[in-house]
C-alpha cells in the first residue's frame, strides 16, 4: 500500500517535533527513516501508525485519508525497539493475539488462527518454540516474535521503530539480512527507523534522511551517498572531511593557494568543501591541498591520517594505503577525486 | 587447601555459591530473629492451647459464640479485601497513568490509614456512618444501617486495607510498559480488550498479594472496628474482640483457643493465596 505524508506538522506542548514534512512512500518498498536522535524520525513513524495525531497535515493510505482513523482502524504492523511482547502469553498466543481480538464477524476460526500463527513462526524460523514464554527467549528471538505478531494481521504497512537497536552487533547483522529476505518474500510496504547509517544503507530501497524535524534528502542509498544535497547529509552519511575555502576566478583557494579544483558554477566568496577521506589522490603538484600529518592510525585495511592544512590549523582526515610510510610531521599533498561545495555557514 | 575442601563439603547442598558474602551470618540472623519475634510467641500459643486436651479444645472452639465471631471476622475481611482489590486497582491506575493537579497530595493521602491510630479511624468512621452522621443520614431513610452492623465492619476494614492494595499494585503497573499497550492497540485490540487481556493479566500476581495483605490486615484489625461494629454477639462481634472479652473474664484458655483457631484459619487461607500467586507468577511469565 502506498503511503503519502502531506505537509504534516507535529507539536508536543508547543514544541515542534516535525515542521511541514511531506513524504511519498511507494507500495512494496523498504524505506529507512534515518537521522540523529531528536530529528523527528520516530515521531514521523508514530504519526503514520496513528500512535500520535498530527497537529496539521494529512496522511493517506492509498487514496483513503488515514489521519482521522484510530490506530486500530489503520491496520498497521508495528515493531517496537524493546519488543513489547505480552509476557503472560506464550509465543503462539502472542502471534495470534491480533487475530483473536478481531470482532466475531471478521475473526478466522480458531483452527485457522492457530495454523496461520504456526506458519508465521516458521517464517521467522522459530518453529518448536510456540509454547515458550517471551522471557525464555533471547533478544533476537523476541524481536522475531514481535515481527511475526505484527505480520499476523496482514498489515497494510509494516512499521519498525529501531528494531535492532537493543541487540548486539552480531545478531543485528544477521537480523538485518533476514529482514530483507522476509521483506522480499512478503512484499509489505515497510518503513523502519534507525540512527545507524550502515543499517539504512544496507537494508533499504530508499533512505529518508532527517534532521531537526525536517526531511533533508530522500533517495536511493547510492544517490544519497554519492550526491548529498546538504552539508548535513554529507556529514551524516559515510565518512567526510570538510574545509573552508574561498571561491575566486573560477577556482578554489585555501590560505591564498589555488588547490587545483575548479569552482564550477559556485559564486565567488566563502564556501565549504566536502570530500570523502577515501576518495583522494596523493599528488606531487603545486596546486593541491598540502598539510602536515598530526596523527595517524590504522583503520582496517587503510591508514587514516589527520592533516593540518595551511596556517589556520584546519584538520581534515585522509585515508592512505596501510603501508604508506607517512608518520607524524610528514608533509603530504593530495587532491580529492570527488568533492562537493556548499555555501559557507 | 584441605580446609577449603572441608568447608566446601561442610556447606553441603544448602550452600549456594555466591559472590555476596555472609550467607551463614545472614541466614543465622534471620532464623534467630524469626524465632524470637514470630515463632516463639506463636509456639507458646499453640502449646498453651494444646495443654487443654483435644476434647475441651474442640468444645471451646466450636462454642456457638466463638463460631459466630469467627464467621463475622473472616466473611467481612474477605468482602473488604475483595472490594479493596477492585477499587485499589482503579486508584493505582489513576495515580500511575494520569497527571492531574493534586496527584502527589492524593498519592500521599493513600498512606494515611497506615499512620492514623486505628481508634481515631474507628471513631471518625462511626461518626460519619452512624444513622445521624453525614453519610449514614443519606442511607437511613432507605432503611440501611451501616454503623453498628457487619456493613460497618466491612467499611472499617476497607479503610485500613486500601493502602496495602494500592501500594502493591502501583509499582507493578508502573512497570507494565506503555509500549505493550500501544502494541496491543496496533494489533487492533480495543481499549477494553487491552485492559482485560493485556494489563490485568500482567497485574494478577500483584493483585493477589494486595488481596492477601488487605485480608490479613482486616482479620487482625481490632481498634477501628470495635467502635463501628456495635459488637452484637452472633451478628457483629469480631473474633479479636471476643478474645479480649475472654481475657477480661480471666478465661485465658478460651482466649488462646480462639487465637489458635484464627491463626490456623488465617495461615491456611494465606498459604492457599500464596500458592495461587506462585502459580500465577509462573503462568504470567515472571521469575523465569
Amino acid at each position: 500500500m502506498e503511503v503519502r505524508v502531506q505537509n504534516v506538522r507535529k507539536e508536543f506542548d508547543r514544541f515542534p517535533a516535525l515542521h511541514d514534512v511531506s513524504l511519498d512512500i511507494r507500495s512494496g518498498e523498504l524505506i529507512a527513516l534515518l537521522g540523529p536522535s531528536g530529528s523527528g524520525k520516530t515521531t514521523l513513524l508514530r504519526l503514520i501508525a496513528g500512535l500520535e495525531m498530527p497537529t496539521q497535515g494529512k496522511i493517506f493510505f492509498g487514496d483513503t485519508d488515514a489521519s482521522e482513523k484510530t490506530v486500530q482502524e489503520r491496520n498497521i504492523g508495528f515493531v517496537f525497539q524493546h519488543y513489547a511482547l505480552f509476557r503472560h502469553m506464550t509465543i503462539l498466543e502472542n502471534i495470534s493475539f491480533g487475530l483473536k481480538v478481531r470482532p466475531r464477524s471478521s475473526r478466522p476460526p480458531a483452527g485457522e488462527i492457530r495454523r496461520r500463527a504456526l506458519e508465521l513462526l516458521d517464517l521467522v524460523q522459530l518453529s518448536g518454540l510456540e509454547k515458550r514464554y517471551p522471557s525464555q527467549l533471547s533478544g533476537g528471538q523476541r524481536q522475531r516474535v514481535a515481527l511475526a505478531r505484527a505480520l499476523a494481521i496482514e498489515p497494510a504497512v509494516l512499521l519498525l521503530d529501531e528494531p535492532f537497536g537493543a541487540l548486539d552487533a552480531q545478531v543485528r547483522r544477521e537480523l538485518r539480512k533476514w529482514l530483507r529476505e522476509i521483506h522480499d518474500r512478503t512484499g509489505h510496504t515497510t518503513v523502519f527507523v534507525t540512527h545507524d547509517q550502515e543499517e539504512a544503507l544496507e537494508l533499504s530501497d530508499r533512505l529518508c534522511v532527517m534532521s531537526q524535524g525536517k526531511i533533508e534528502q530522500v533517495g536511493t542509498p547510492d544517490t544519497v551517498y554519492d550526491h548529498p544535497t546538504s552539508p548535513f547529509v554529507f556529514g551524516f552519511i559515510g565518512e567526510s572531511s570538510t574545509l573552508p575555502v574561498t571561491v575566486e576566478n573560477g577556482e578554489l583557494w585555501v590560505g591564498g593557494r589555488a588547490i587545483g579544483i575548479p569552482a564550477g558554477d559556485a559564486s565567488p566568496g566563502e564556501a565549504r568543501l566536502f570530500f570523502r577521506p577515501h576518495d583522494v589522490d596523493l599528488i606531487e603538484a603545486d596546486a593541491s591541498l598540502a598539510g602536515v600529518v598530526s596523527t595517524a592510525r590504522r583503520v582496517g585495511g587503510t591508514r587514516r591520517v589527520e592533516l593540518e592544512i595551511g596556517g589556520a590549523g584546519h584538520l581534515v582526515e585522509v585515508d592512505l594505503p596501510f603501508d604508506h610510510p607517512a608518520g607524524e610531521k610528514t608533509r603530504l599533498a593530495f587532491r580529492p577525486r570527488r568533492w562537493k561545495l556548499f555555501p559557507a555557514g | 587447601m584441605s580446609t577449603a575442601v572441608s568447608t566446601a563439603r561442610k556447606g553441603g547442598r544448602f550452600r549456594r555459591p555466591s559472590v555476596i558474602p555472609g550467607f551463614g551470618l545472614t541466614l543465622g540472623f534471620t532464623l534467630t530473629y524469626f524465632s524470637l519475634i514470630i515463632l516463639i510467641p506463636l509456639l507458646a500459643l499453640a502449646i498453651r492451647s494444646a495443654g487443654l486436651g483435644p476434647e475441651s479444645f474442640w468444645q471451646a472452639a466450636t462454642d456457638a459464640r466463638v463460631l459466630g465471631s469467627l464467621r463475622v471476622s473472616f466473611a467481612t475481611a474477605l468482602i473488604a479485601a475483595g472490594v479493596n482489590v477492585i477499587f485499589g486497582t482503579v486508584i493505582a491506575w489513576v495515580l500511575v497513568r494520569y497527571r492531574f493537579p493534586g496527584r502527589r497530595i492524593f498519592d500521599a493521602i493513600i498512606d494515611l490509614p497506615f499512620a492514623l491510630p486505628t481508634a481515631v479511624a474507628g471513631i471518625a468512621l462511626t461518626a460519619i456512618y452512624a444513622p445521624n452522621g453525614a453519610v449514614g443520614a443519606l442511607f437511613a431513610p432507605l432503611g440501611w444501617r451501616i454503623a453498628y452492623t457487619p456493613a460497618g465492619i466491612v467499611i472499617a476494614m476497607i479503610f485500613i486495607g486500601l493502602p496495602f492494595v494500592v501500594r502493591t499494585i502501583q509499582p507493578i503497573l508502573e512497570e507494565v510498559s506503555h509500549e505493550v499497550e500501544e502494541a496491543s492497540a496496533t494489533l487492533g485490540a480495543s481499549r477494553l480488550q487491552t485492559i482485560t487481556r493485556v494489563i490485568l493479566p500482567s497485574l494478577t500476581p500483584a493483585i493477589l498479594t494486595g488481596f492477601a495483605l488487605a485480608f490479613a490486615r482486616g482479620v487482625g484489625e481490632y481498634g477501628s472496628i470495635i467502635f463501628i461494629a456495635g459488637n452484637i454477639p452472633f451478628v457483629s462481634e469480631i473474633a479479636p474482640l471476643l478474645i479480649y472479652i475472654r481475657l477480661q473474664e480471666f478465661n485465658y484458655v478460651g482466649a488462646t483457643v480462639i487465637a489458635t483457631v484464627m491463626l490456623l484459619l488465617s495461615f491456611a487461607l494465606l498459604f492457599v493465596i500464596n500458592l495461587i500467586q506462585a502459580w500465577s507468577r509462573r503462568r504470567y511469565g515472571y521469575g523465569n
